[in-house]
């Protein structure tokens, strides 16, 4: 039994007959083969497989497919432009936010949730936004650095801008569309 | 990890979720931010024949007054937007003191109020919060609306006072003036579960006596619980250090506490008269 859903990733609408159990993270890896998420846990507890889902990070591996219908997504792929990295991801560069890389595709969604809600983030603020991203190599230290670099690049860019908290939207519809029901029944 | 097969409905209105659950009875399962589900069902700790997603049913995302002084909370309300709401700041602080400190991120932007007291996690944060303020929940069945008082709705490990055909849809919350309150949850990591959350709302006399004082206990015992023997004792005393410390230790009696890798029944036992001193002190300075 397989649903239709039309899930816009990194600004592109994408259209899949997909089955009900599909974890978000599969669709994204194995049907839409962007690769750049990446499985750690797949129990909702490493938070590597973190992306945006309607611009609020959420561990795709704790999503199904088909509940993201109708929402756009953003995976680490959706970041650089043209191949310059953006403000987060060159904060990591330079600050030396990685080594083996596993963490950091979700780490970035997870410094971008942050630095959209709080655009000059104590060291403090940084770690208890990032307690649902684990990392075995860098021991933090270096991450806090990186998203503090981020934070400054991006206040430079838009003063005025950084001041706007948005909190979150209350959803009073997830989508719009028809009813769906099983094919089969 | 893939879950095992099952049918996905995401109807547009409750009443449709309703006939689908009246439909399939305890095959069915609700499917709310999926933040404890989904991992049951990977796990294949649930294997429900079908799934019921409330996500679709735009009216049960929402907070506001009643009008007769108290919050109304719909069931899919998030804990993002528990804390981040201005109208819960103002009214009722101890439910953004408890939905920051649950999980993480990740687990805020998706999971809801609905589905942390529908899955009764003896651990679970929410719980404590709305058992000390002395909420009241509505459980919607094909017939009927029924109001569930907190202390009435945890029933165990993972169960609760719902019936298979029931949703919780929203929960009521008493706006009252002059409270103070604290949330304190003792974990070995700050995304972790609570080895002991102790959820506080308190009223003082002008003299700081304790006129009135609810109290939550989660991740103690099989569920969470309102102590109200200590709220007793509490009522007309001094909240001063001593006498707090007087009462603390009776949180646990009469209480089967759990033991595991994490702290024995002892620890335990300990950490929550500690962590009553400790969440009283944080509402008289909140
Ligand atoms: C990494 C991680 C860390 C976490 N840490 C914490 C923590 O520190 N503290 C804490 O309290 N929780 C924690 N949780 C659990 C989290 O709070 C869950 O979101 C919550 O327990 C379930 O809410 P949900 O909306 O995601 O419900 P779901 O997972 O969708 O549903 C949970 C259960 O409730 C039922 N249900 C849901 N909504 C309704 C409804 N309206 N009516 C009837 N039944 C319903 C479902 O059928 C299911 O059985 C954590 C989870 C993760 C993945
Ligand atoms: S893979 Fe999703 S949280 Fe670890
Ligand atoms: S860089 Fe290796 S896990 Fe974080």
């Amino acid at each position: 039994m397989k649903f239709p859903v039309e899930i816009t990733v990194n600004g592109v609408k994408r259209r899949s007959e997909v089955e009900p159990r599909l974890l978000l993270v599969h669709y994204l890896r194995d049907v839409l083969e962007i690769t750049g998420t990446h499985v750690g846990c797949e129990t909702g507890i490493c938070g590597a497989c973190t992306v945006h889902l309607d611009d609020e990070a959420v561990k795709s591996c704790m999503v199904l497919a088909v509940q993201a219908d109708g929402c756009s997504v953003t995976t680490v792929e959706g970041l650089a432009s043209d191949g310059t990295l953006d403000d987060v991801q060159q904060g990591f560069w330079e600050e030396h936010g990685l080594q083996c890389g596993y963490c950091t595709p979700g780490l970035l969604m997870s410094a971008h949730d942050l630095l959209r809600k709080s655009p000059n983030p104590s060291a403090e603020e940084i770690r208890r936004a990032i307690n649902g991203n684990l990392c075995r190599c860098t021991g933090y230290q270096t991450i806090v650095h990186s998203i503090q670099n981020a934070a400054q690049k991006m206040r430079a860019k838009k003063p005025a801008a950084a001041k706007q908290v948005q909190p979150a939207k209350l959803r009073t519809s997830k989508r719009k569309r028809e009813q769906r029901r099983p094919a089969t029944v | 990890m893939i879950p095992s097969k099952f049918d996905y409905y995401s109807p547009a209105t409750l009443q449709e979720a309703l006939s689908l659950l009246s439909e399939y009875g305890d095959d069915a399962k609700v499917l709310a931010g999926g933040q404890s589900l989904v991992s049951l069902l990977k796990l294949r700790l649930a294997s429900p024949r079908c799934l019921v997603d409330l996500g679709s049913i735009g009216n049960l995302s929402y907070i506001h007054e009643d009008g007769a002084d108290n919050l109304l909370i719909g069931a899919m309300t998030r804990y993002a937007e528990i804390a981040e709401s201005k109208l819960i700041a103002e009214k009722c602080p101890l439910l953004r003191q408890t939905a920051l400190v649950v999980g993480d991120v990740q687990v805020r932007n998706r999971g809801t109020l609905g589905g942390s007291l529908a899955h009764a996690d003896p651990a679970g944060d929410m719980p404590a919060a709305i058992l000390a303020l002395k909420a009241d929940l509505k459980a919607t069945g094909p017939k009927r609306d029924r109001w569930i008082k907190s202390e009435d709705f945890f029933l165990g490990m993972y169960a609760t006072a719902l019936e298979a055909n029931e949703i919780l849809t929203e929960v009521r919350v008493p706006v009252l003036n002059d409270r103070q309150s604290a949330y304190l949850k003792a974990a070995r990591r700050p995304s972790d579960f609570a080895m002991v959350g102790i959820a506080v709302c308190l009223k003082r006399a002008k003299n700081g006596t304790c006129e009135d004082v609810g109290l939550g206990v989660t991740g103690i015992t099989d569920k969470p619980y309102r102590p109200q023997h200590v709220e007793a004792k509490l009522r007309g005393q001094k909240l001063d250090p001593a006498a707090i410390g007087a009462v603390a230790q009776s949180i646990t009696e009469g209480i089967d506490v759990n033991g595991n890798i994490h702290a024995s029944p002892e620890f335990r036992a300990h950490l929550a008269g500690v962590y009553l001193s400790r969440a009283i002190q944080a509402a008289i300075g909140s």
